[in-house]
């Protein structure tokens, strides 16, 4: 055998934390001793909170060995993870799982789709595509949210603006709100981009990413060229425990990113 | 592309898109106007060319509450072309708008006189209402809300 | 290194006890079939005296029951209620401990608990074939199982060829026995005719051929050779049970809505017991502890079954809520998409989930009813896949 055995976590020390809603929060950490292998966009990591548990986590940002995780509180694992301050240490295990295939979208118009929390793991994503933009034609970032005060990384995607198109949707406005309101499918009809070369990053909820990859799809998008990012319960992230099946994929491994060719038909069946 | 080819217009078999755009009158409608009232009489709709719209309900008490914004290409107006020809919603110009706007009983007219024109439209404002149910429903699952809230299901 | 093909022996009963003898003296715990609690189960044995000659057992879907045969023969029962997965893969494992420290750092130290040095005594070919389905699962991806590995890279494992199917056994639809595949150090086939009880014997790694030449023991007569080769074809006409002849995997993915699912989740209980005695299931569940100071935490894995409602379980509620689609999973997982995962099929026609299921769900039933819902259906009526 030459794989290497599946690893305990390391320690790595929370070292900033920004609140980004009222129920989620962004943590920056880094290595206490020895750094994971470096972490690509769309990757994830397990991240655990002492004594409670692990749950996979996408990277939110790269930055040498720092790792930056959003988390929701949603449950136990992430309530406890979510409620960390700077100084405390959690256990990470990773990178795990399959990235988003920039480089495959060169020369392409880029088209970054999320719904929620699933800005998240695209970030590092636009972040990348940004700092390099003579290779990718135009790029576009279209956010879907439930309310303004859920918005993730306002300054930071506002700043995107000045180099691609980011227009932000919410299904529900507040008196303040002076921007769209609808689906974030409703925002294709105002992006910049040609549908029948572009390269497409979607991640969110499972009907968001249905309902966007079928209109892209409809436009005359490749469905090879349509990347999302699925999620299933996860305990090993290594492939060992069943439990992140979808059909014939092992999404800790085979996934969380997988083509819109990959997806589509597994999506539709009821309990898969 | 123009934004006029590419929405509802472009939507439109060319020979009856060419019939409804000859109706059409080019508007600029000042951010901030109000562009019609909820109750009001449908006599007139819009295909936008540039600039947005807010569809509004009145609430008493507070600001109009905003169900949904409209933009480039978008089909402003519907409820002329069913009776009671009544708006069903409100609509205000979020910013400067241009557009082609329309007189509803001109085109009504022509509808009825021409069966083919008359499909050909009802079948193209079906479709926008079609996309605009689809996306309601879609927010009405409210697919972003923090787990648990109102599906009962537990969380890890 | 392979001596598969070196001239076989033959051993008797005396050699058998000397197997456990020598195996034990070389420090190995062997872990054979004996009679306890009315079954046929796989414990420690430290005696020839221990198997169950003369023992056979009575299968049916549901249904277990041990019954005397009077030739003897130690060998002549099929699966039980347990597999080898017990040993190398067991059902709870403590993975790593973690210890919170005085300046807040996290300190975890992986569990060094050295593994145990089995010797499987009577490694069915079905269950032979299981360990390389579970060897590939958990040491064959990208990373390897460290508790798995410890156990199996120490483990001798003595194959046991099948003369005697069960009603419920259909090894051969799967093309795992009854003769024994590779993988094996020892190789037997029990013979037991006019001319005494006794047990053809081949080497098939350095180790077995060290350890058989340690065994009292003659060649291998021509008689014998022939008896036991007739004895493991004539297994192969015998068996109680068999698969559809297609190909499985695609007969899974494309009878996903098939309404068979509805009939099968009628009677299913979702108990998992399936899951818990088939030798290739390797689902586990994390679980982390503290101690009472809060400082110690201990993580755990242990079996998990698909049937479980918490198995599929996400924020927003589990996705495979109904029985339905939880048999549907396990099922098109074993036949399916194990191919699609690990490269072969997960499925190795021992039988034990259609004896240990308290209604009787037979598998293979299963897959000729969806076959027939398949080929009955409009040609445009193929599934979504």
């Amino acid at each position: 055998m030459t794989a290497p055995a599946a690893a305990p976590p390391r320690s790595y020390r929370v070292i900033a934390r920004v609140p980004e809603a009222p129920d989620t929060a962004t943590i920056v950490l880094e290595p206490v001793r020895s750094a994971l292998p470096p972490f690509a966009p769309g990757q994830f990591a397990m991240v655990y909170a002492f004594g409670v548990g692990d749950i996979p986590l996408s990277v939110s940002g790269i930055d040498g060995d720092r790792l930056t995780h959003t988390v929701r509180n949603v449950g136990a694992i992430s309530a406890a993870l979510h409620g960390l301050e700077a100084g405390a240490t959690v256990g990470v295990r990773g990178p795990f799982g399959t990235g988003w295939e920039l480089p495959s979208a060169a020369g392409r118009d880029l088209l970054v789709v999320a719904g929620g929390i699933g800005l998240a793991p695209l970030r590092p994503l636009v972040r990348a595509a940004l700092a390099a933009p003579p290779e990718y034609g135009r790029p576009n970032v279209l956010i879907g949210s439930r309310t303004p005060r859920d918005l993730l990384y306002v300054p930071e995607t506002r700043a995107w603006g000045r180099s691609a198109r980011v227009l932000v949707t919410v299904d529900r406005p507040d008196d303040r709100w002076n921007g769209e309101v609808g689906v974030v499918t409703t925002l294709l009809d105002r992006a910049d981009f040609d549908p029948t070369t572009a390269a497409a990053f979607i991640c969110g909820p499972e009907p968001m990413i249905r309902a966007t990859a079928a209109e892209l799809v409809h436009r005359g998008t490749d469905p090879d060229r349509i990347a999302v990012s699925l999620e299933r319960t996860m305990h090993c992230a290594i492939g060992h425990c069943g439990h992140c099946q979808l059909g014939p994929l092992l999404l800790c491994r085979d996934g969380p990113v997988v083509t819109w060719t990959a997806a589509r038909a597994l999506l539709l069946v009821r309990e898969l | 592309m123009t934004p006029l080819q590419r929405g509802f217009l472009g939507a439109l078999p060319p020979g009856h898109r060419d019939r409804l755009a000859a109706f059409a009158r080019d508007v600029s409608i000042p951010a901030g106007t109000r562009i019609f009232e909820e109750g009001g009489s449908a006599d007139r709709f819009w295909i936008i060319r540039s600039g947005g719209a807010a569809l509004d309900v009145h609430v008493p008490g507070r600001r109009p509450a905003v169900v949904e914004t409209l933009g480039e290409g978008d089909l402003l107006g519907w409820s002329w072309l069913f009776e009671p020809y009544r708006w069903h919603l409100g609509a205000r110009a979020r910013s400067t708008l241009l557009a082609a706007e329309f007189d509803a009983g001109r085109v009504r007219a022509a509808c009825a006189q021409d069966p083919a024109f008359g499909l050909a439209v009802t079948h193209g404002v079906a479709a926008v209402i079609a996309r605009r149910l689809a996306a309601t429903r879609a927010r009405l699952l409210d697919l972003y809300a923090p787990p648990g809230t109102d599906t009962g299901g537990t969380a890890g | 290194m392979a001596t598969d093909g070196s001239s076989p022996v033959v051993i008797g009963k005396d050699g058998l006890d000397a197997l456990i003898a020598t195996l034990t003296g070389r420090g190995r715990t062997v872990i054979g079939p004996t009679v306890r609690d009315g079954a046929i189960v796989l414990a420690e044995i430290s005696g020839g005296g221990e198997l169950p000659y003369g023992r056979g057992v009575e299968l049916e879907a549901g249904t277990y029951r041990l019954r005397e045969r009077q030739d003897g023969a130690a060998f002549a029962h099929s699966a039980g209620p347990q597999s080898w997965k017990t040993f190398l893969h067991p059902p709870r494992v403590r993975e790593w401990s973690a210890e919170r420290t005085p300046d807040g750092d996290l300190v975890v130290t992986e569990d060094d608990t050295v593994a145990p040095s089995y010797a499987f005594l009577g490694v069915r070919p079905c269950d032979l074939r299981a360990i390389a389905i579970q060897d590939r699962v958990l040491t064959g991806g990208r990373y390897t199982d460290p508790s798995y590995q410890g156990r199996r890279e120490r483990a001798f494992l003595v194959a046991v060829e099948c003369t005697e199917p069960g009603a419920t056994c259909f090894c051969v639809s799967m093309g795992t026995g009854p003769a024994t595949g590779p993988g094996y150090d020892l190789a037997l086939t029990e013979v037991v005719d006019a001319d005494g009880h006794r047990f053809l014997v081949r080497a098939g790694s350095e180790e077995g051929a060290s350890v058989l030449a340690e065994l009292p023991q003659r060649a291998a007569d021509p008689a014998t050779a022939t008896a036991a080769r007739e004895r493991v074809a004539q297994a192969a006409d015998r068996m109680g049970r068999s698969m559809p002849l297609v190909d499985l995997q695609t007969l899974m993915r494309e009878t996903l809505t098939a309404e068979r699912w509805d009939d099968v989740a009628a009677r299913c209980l979702t108990c998992g017991n399936c899951t818990m005695v088939c030798p290739t299931c390797f689902c586990t569940s994390t679980e982390d502890v503290t101690d009472l100071t809060g400082d110690h935490a201990e993580r755990w894995r242990h079996w998990e079954s698909c049937f479980d409602l918490d198995f599929s379980h996400l924020p927003t509620g589990p996705v495979r809520e109904s029985p339905r689609s939880r048999y549907r999973q396990w099922a098109t997982h074993k036949l399916g998409t194990w191919f699609d995962q690990f490269g072969s099929s997960g499925c190795v026609g021992c039988g034990r989930c259609i004896v240990w299921c308290p209604v009787g769900i037979d598998i293979t039933e299963e897959a000729h009813a969806l076959d027939r819902e398949r080929a009955a259906r409009p040609p445009d009526g193929t599934g979504p896949s």
